[in-house]
């Protein structure tokens, strides 16, 4: 089967405004969740978030900001990263780098432009029609991150955003991967983004009892599989990767962080938020991102878990984990990185699935922080609080990703290494 | 009520803030859309920044007419 490898990578976080900042960040156990200061969110009863470290107002030119709903801003600094990264020139004329019919853009995003949606509305609400903008539906539409990456790269063999709440990046990665096997592009450019910190989803989220709302302590908020967790923390961020054919990177000489070998999508068909406590849908994705890989359990060394720091969703992913390795889950690190950068929504799978490739890389899993009192009998072994290393040779890990609906997808990776 | 200089500079800050144009590049003769470079959504932008600013009413039928700066400032200085 056609080998898909990673030749670009970038990302804008609660951790970085590029994806070596955050790396860094994630290997030191540095939370990026901090306090709401604005005005609004003196009344929530949640006034902590994983806000992005470099704003995107400090890097985008203000007029083309103005047509740009935030979670589009954040995907463009990503997406400029990431192709810099693979050896191209950002906004470039059409055809001067890639053949356009051959490229392809897979960027997500959970929620879509809410911040264009809920301002125009605020503006037409209080001044009347005539102040709600021209621009507010092509920034609010939940494509805008895709359509605007894919214009900025002159895309022209398909532009997608596949929706599916928290899993949306993940299944972003698994969709182009498909059509690169299938012949459809050589290249494609893909990954998440997401910008929700604004009062109603985090009332609503909240409203749901599914928010933490440790406001006194941000950094210690976000803590996977420790006793004293009380849900997520609402993170912001993009992370965009270039992938490509093994056969289209080696002939321009591309360098290669590792391959995205295989995908697995479940969905849970048990309850619109709740995971299917069975695990057994979790654990489907899992088994079958392995065989799509062509592995087995006992090659994956590594899982970044979905880990968000839900009572119910850590336990049940730890279950799904063992059941998806069986006693491989023994030979293998887990750690989730949502502890230090809240949780991306739309943005998280991509976000994590580069961690894992540079976890991989780098031969170190970032760690779990805040896991203090860990919840007893979870039967996987977790990067607590500080980095482990990870062993010599060739190395295959996955990243979970699950979304509300029941959406689960597993996306396995490997090292650099796998490709020679 | 203010001249046409007045208006015409008033004008100039809109298109910059909405469009990008150097403020000094917006003069009477030039055309929005031929010389500036203004999109027709950048346009409905720039005339509800107008309506804000100088008080006027300019109906959606009645932008397809002002074709240049001059245009805009002569309606505003008409209808303000």
């Amino acid at each position: 089967m056609t080998e898909i490898v990673i030749t670009g990578l970038g990302a804008t976080t609660p951790l970085g405004g590029d994806l070596a900042s955050t790396w860094a960040g994630m290997l030191a156990g540095r939370s990026g969740v901090s306090a709401i200061t604005e005005d609004w969110a003196a009344d929530l009863p949640v006034r902590i978030a994983g806000q992005i470290a470099v704003d995107p107002s400090a890097v985008i030119d203000r007029v083309k900001a103005r047509r740009l709903d935030r979670s589009t801003q954040l995907a463009l600094i990503a997406a400029q990263e990431a192709w810099i990264d693979a050896g191209f020139e950002w906004e470039a004329p059409e055809g001067s780098q890639v053949d356009p019919h051959r490229l392809s853009v897979s960027v997500a995003s959970g929620i879509g432009g809410l911040h264009s949606l809920l301002n125009n509305w605020d503006a037409q609400r209080d001044k009347g029609y005539r102040r709600v903008s021209p621009f507010t539906i092509p920034m609010l539409m939940a494509n805008a991150p895709a359509a605007n990456v894919g214009l900025a790269v002159h895309a022209k063999a398909g532009v997608h955003a596949p929706v599916s709440a928290c899993a949306s990046s993940n299944e972003a990665i698994a969709l182009a991967v498909d059509q690169l096997r299938l012949g459809r592009a050589d290249i494609a450019v893909v990954g998440g983004t997401e910008a929700t910190i604004h009062p109603l989803p985090l009332a609503a989220f909240s409203q749901m009892q599914a928010v933490s709302r440790r406001n006194d302590d941000p950094e210690g908020a976000s803590r996977p599989w420790d006793r004293g967790r009380d849900g997520f923390v609402m993170g912001e961020g993009s992370a965009v990767m270039v992938i490509e054919t093994l056969e289209h990177a080696l002939a321009r000489g591309a360098k290669i962080y590792g391959t995205i070998a295989g995908s697995g999508i479940t969905a849970d068909s048990h309850d619109i938020v709740q995971p299917d406590p069975t695990g057994e849908g979790q654990s489907g994705a899992m088994i079958k991102a392995i065989a799509d890989a062509k592995l087995s359990p006992s090659d994956i060394k590594h899982v970044n878990a979905h880990g968000t720091s839900t009572p119910q969703g850590d336990v049940t992913e730890a279950g799904s984990i063992r059941t998806g390795l069986g006693a491989a889950a023994d030979g293998c690190v887990v750690t989730s990185t949502k502890s230090m950068t809240g949780h991306l929504l739309g943005g998280a799978g991509a976000l994590e699935t580069i961690a894992t490739v540079l976890a991989l890389r780098d031969r170190m899993v970032p760690p779990t922080i805040n896991l203090e009192d860990p919840e007893p009998d979870l039967g996987i072994d977790i990067a607590a609080n500080v980095a482990r290393p990870l062993p010599a040779g060739d190395l295959a890990g996955i990243n979970n990703s699950f979304g509300f609906g029941g959406h689960n997808v597993a996306v396995v990776v490997t090292n650099a290494n796998s490709t020679r | 009520m203010a001249t046409t200089e007045e208006i015409r500079a008033g004008l100039a800050e809109l298109v910059n803030d909405v469009a990008g144009v150097a403020v000094e590049d917006v003069q009477l003769d030039k055309s929005f859309v031929d010389d500036l470079d203004v999109d027709s959504l950048a346009m409905v932008e720039i005339l509800v920044g107008c309506e804000e600013k100088f008080g006027v009413t300019i109906p959606d039928e009645e932008s397809k007419n002002l074709k240049t700066v001059g245009d805009a400032v002569a309606y505003i200085e008409a209808h303000s």
